[in-house]
């Protein structure tokens, strides 16, 4: 009976927890946190990316010391947050081009260390300017093995010109280049275009994918990744509102619809071998996650569309087997 | 602006750009009434004391719980918890077990001999008659607002109902000895063996400035059945007086075949207390179904499980030595339970009536104003006074369901009222909060985690003495079940909203304070579909 109590109430699910002791808080939950990305810029209402962005640069902030410098691609990110002549930035940030981030970082990285300056280099982006624009940039960066950390905030879309498909635009989303007229609305199912598996293909030291509704598994994963030297990639998925027509309020909840009925698999990889999954926690059917969402409406309702969901779903249970996200051992056992 | 080569913007300058304009509703932080407190007559806030224990606070829980009930060790073993009945975790997985750690936290304040502090002495006095748990609560309660207050105890011993009428196999005597001490010590004068019968009197001749009356409901209530032989017809509650006071007396009333008649609590603790007193058989007769019994079914079942067997749907004609003939009912549309004439004989030499008590109140016919209506229940108002100025009545004697924690209720809010009445005032109650309604709770960021079961006693050492049946959690399994807490509706320190603000619009103040810095928050509401308890809520922009 002197068992110790290992039980504290949300356990480690929520960004803080009382009854926690200090060294398992997130970074966020800290009043102490860098907020790299601050108040005032302007990102839409309940901004997936906005978030995504200070939960990874936050952590990065930590794992460096401070030590460190982004290079940002052209997109919803870098126009929201440095409108000329205001930055909610409150970390050294470069800007050049839309598809040159991981080039610009390259170079970045080789200074710093030919000057020998002992400085972390970042590069982040859209999936506009990472899975199509800068995708050859970005595979250069890889195969050279350049020291940079390489994130991509995935909303599926370009958003900042007005929610245009990218390749990372999933099956049967309504875009406005995709619209949902004619016989098969919206984006074609195609093959997909899987960047983290692209990167493992390079052999690099450190890939993942990540969530905004799993901020724990996130942090993790960015302080993993800068134990690495080389090239590192992580993939966030971040709920774009307004692209998705998804409730502001909803962003969180929608990104773990998306982990949890196993659309948006979470799982690592170190020189090119998966070594972890976030397993499913309540599985759900892919309805749950797509009906939140105005751009998978006409797969729904009397003129819906069920075979399109049931190949939707489809997708997801082959991602389950895929990366083994079954609830097989207890979640506990994983995250603790 | 004069800025290095190749520099252009400086860090934190979209600070100047106050989102805040853009909102058209705001979150707030709240306070939602949890359904464990909603639905406890003794007014208890289970989810505040909770708070406190789920951080191993046991002295500040102890404390949050004293507010509102002075015998919290007794409760947390003879309540029949309708907190738990209504505890949003029951929808999730299964309630939390809040009697449980109210005993491990009223036990441990009987251990560490933790009381309660008083307000200075006000000069007002005031009289409780009797000493059940409705008069120990209103005592209390006029006691930490400084009054002086004398109880007054027909019986020999303290504790009315609770000493004589729930059998020591619930309730052991030493856990309310030590409840009824600390109000002692608090200053609390109690009188035993004093009958009151002229309680006006004390309030005109000023002795007191207000009188609480909680007599309780003691006469068993009789029907006539008819006995050829000297078959032994005896009644409940002073059968179980006597088993409290000594059981050897009580043996010797009761024979080898022992039935009791009625389907209450009382009738369930008095064919428990047979069977503890040496019965070979026990059997329960009750006049309607399993459905319509008005006993607990936590009760029917511990007492199934010691060997009690009940005769359904039956009512008693006739009593001989040997054996007493029922009939067989079955109920009509209405429930109501109509005779079949068919009989049957069941074997008992001893029967015991259950059927509900009378209070004794007929000292009271004639004081004016004062009305007694059926079965001796005093009628009284809104602010729990009779319509004798200064004269107020609770617990069994007033209209009420007749449980300990509606006693524990009626003796606060009687305090609340006689505290006002004594100060020239009236009592107006805070207005009650929103409830906190399961669909308002993100139960997706609770851990997962079953019940704590409380150990129980062996069948076959049960019948052989009056040890307590159920045992208590230890420290471990009393702060995991504390932990099972949802906190519905009051904030429990997350972090969420701090976290899950893309506009950084939340402030973390500490000791578990946030505030929305609103020159910023955009109103989109994610800080409020993330809080897990639902403390917060999006209002309308102020115009």
């Amino acid at each position: 009976m002197t068992e110790q109590v290992k039980f504290y109430q949300t356990g480690t699910f929520t960004v803080g927890n009382r009854l926690l002791e200090e060294a398992r808080r997130t970074v966020q939950s800290l009043m102490t946190r860098a907020n790299s990305l601050n108040s005032g810029h302007r990102a839409c209402q309940g901004c997936g990316e906005a978030l995504g962005a200070r939960y990874a640069i936050d952590t990065a902030v930590r794992e460096t010391d401070g030590k460190m410098a982004i290079v940002n691609a052209t997109g919803c990110l870098e126009v929201f947050s440095t409108p000329y002549p205001q930055s909610s930035w409150q970390v050294p940030w470069l800007h050049s081009l839309f598809g040159n981030a991981p080039a610009v970082a390259s170079g970045m990285a080789a200074a710093a260390k030919v000057m020998g300056k002992d400085v972390r280099v970042i590069a982040q982006g859209g999936d506009g300017s990472t899975v199509d624009i800068g995708f050859g940039c970005l595979s250069g960066m890889f195969e050279r093995n350049d020291d940079v950390l390489y994130i991509c905030y995935d909303n599926e879309a370009y958003m900042n010109t007005g929610v245009q498909r990218s390749g990372s635009t999933p099956p049967r989303a309504t875009t406005a280049t995709t619209q949902g007229v004619g016989e098969q609305p919206g984006n074609k199912f195609g093959t997909g275009k899987s960047v983290p598996r692209i990167a493992m293909a390079h052999g690099i030291p450190y890939v993942a994918t990540a969530s905004v509704a799993d901020l724990r598994d996130l942090e993790r994963k960015v302080a993993r990744a800068m134990t690495f030297s080389g090239a590192r990639y992580l993939h966030v998925h971040v709920p774009c509102p307004l692209g998705w027509g998804s409730d502001p309020a909803n962003t969180l909840q929608v990104a773990r619809l998306a982990i949890e009925s196993g659309l948006f698999p979470l799982f690592e990889a170190e020189h090119g071998r998966v070594t972890g999954r976030r397993r499913i926690r309540k599985r759900v059917p892919v309805d749950d996650y797509l009906k939140l969402q105005k751009r998978f409406a006409h797969l729904f309702g009397p003129r819906g569309d069920p075979a399109a969901v049931a190949r939707i779903q489809s997708i997801a249970d082959a991602n389950i087997v895929e990366y083994q996200l079954d609830d097989i051992e207890p979640l506990s056992v994983l995250r603790l | 602006m004069d800025h290095p080569f190749a520099i252009t913007l400086d860090p934190n300058t979209g600070r100047d750009n106050l989102t805040g304009a853009w909102r058209t509703k705001r979150p707030i932080y709240g306070s939602r009434l949890p359904p464990c407190n909603n639905a406890c007559p003794a007014g208890h806030d289970v989810q505040k004391w909770l708070y406190w224990a789920e951080e191993g606070n046991y002295r500040k829980a102890w404390e949050v719980m004293m507010e509102n009930n002075p015998l919290p060790a007794v409760h947390g073993r003879v309540c029949y918890h309708p907190c738990e009945d209504a505890c949003n975790r029951g929808q999730l997985d299964e309630t939390v077990s809040i009697h449980a750690v109210e005993r491990f936290l009223g036990d441990l304040a009987n251990r560490e001999g933790w009381v309660v502090p008083c307000r200075p002495d006000s000069g007002k006095k005031a009289m409780v008659v009797g000493s059940g748990p409705s008069g120990l609560s209103c005592a209390y309660h006029l006691r930490r607002m400084g009054h002086a207050v004398t109880v007054y105890e027909a019986m020999p011993r303290l504790g009315g109902m609770l000493r004589y009428g729930i059998p020591a196999y619930r309730l052991p005597r030493d856990v309310l000895d030590q409840e009824i001490d600390r109000l002692a010590k608090m200053g609390i004068a109690f009188r035993v063996n004093e009958r009151i019968d002229g309680v006006t009197e004390m309030l005109e001749w000023n002795q007191f400035d207000a009188v609480f009356l909680a007599i309780g409901a003691h006469k068993s209530k009789h029907v006539n059945i008819p006995a050829r032989e000297a078959g032994k017809i005896i009644d409940a509650i002073g059968f179980l007086r006597d088993a409290s006071d000594s059981p050897d007396a009580a043996q010797a009333r009761i024979g080898r075949r022992v039935a009791i008649y009625g389907g209450g609590n009382t009738a369930m603790d008095a064919a428990r207390t047979a069977m503890r007193l040496g019965a070979q058989e026990t059997v329960i007769i009750y006049r309607r179904d399993q459905k319509k019994m008005p006993a607990h079914v936590s009760e029917l079942n511990e007492a199934l499980e010691e060997g009690v067997r009940v005769q359904w749907l039956s009512t008693i004609k006739e009593m001989s030595e040997e054996d007493i003939e029922i009939e067989l009912m079955e109920l009509d549309d209405k429930g109501f339970p109509q005779p079949t004439g068919k009989f049957e004989k069941v074997k008992a030499d001893t029967l015991i009536l259950a059927l509900g008590q009378d209070s004794e109140s007929d000292f009271l016919r004639g004081v004016p104003g004062v009305k007694v209506g059926k079965d001796g229940v005093v009628e009284v108002d809104e602010n729990m006074m009779t319509g004798f100025k200064g004269l107020f009545a609770g617990g069994d004697m007033v209209p009420s369901n007749r449980t300990a924690a509606i006693a524990v209720g009626h003796g606060k809010k009687a305090a609340r009222c006689i505290d006002a009445y004594l100060h020239g005032a009236s009592y107006e109650p805070a207005p009650k909060r929103q409830l906190a309604a399961f669909d308002r709770l993100n139960t997706w960021y609770y851990t997962d985690a079953p019940k704590s079961v409380q150990p129980v006693l062996n069948q076959l050492r049960r019948l052989e003495n009056f040890d307590e049946t159920t045992g208590g959690l230890d420290e471990t399994n009393a702060l995991y079940e504390a932990r099972r807490c949802l906190s519905c509706g009051n904030c429990l320190a997350c972090d969420n909203c701090y976290g899950v603000c893309p506009d950084n619009a939340i402030a973390k103040l500490g000791s578990g304070r946030f505030e929305i810095k609103l020159d910023y928050c955009k109103g989109c509401g994610i800080c409020v579909t993330e809080c897990p308890c639902g403390c917060m809520e999006m209002v309308r922009e102020p115009e």
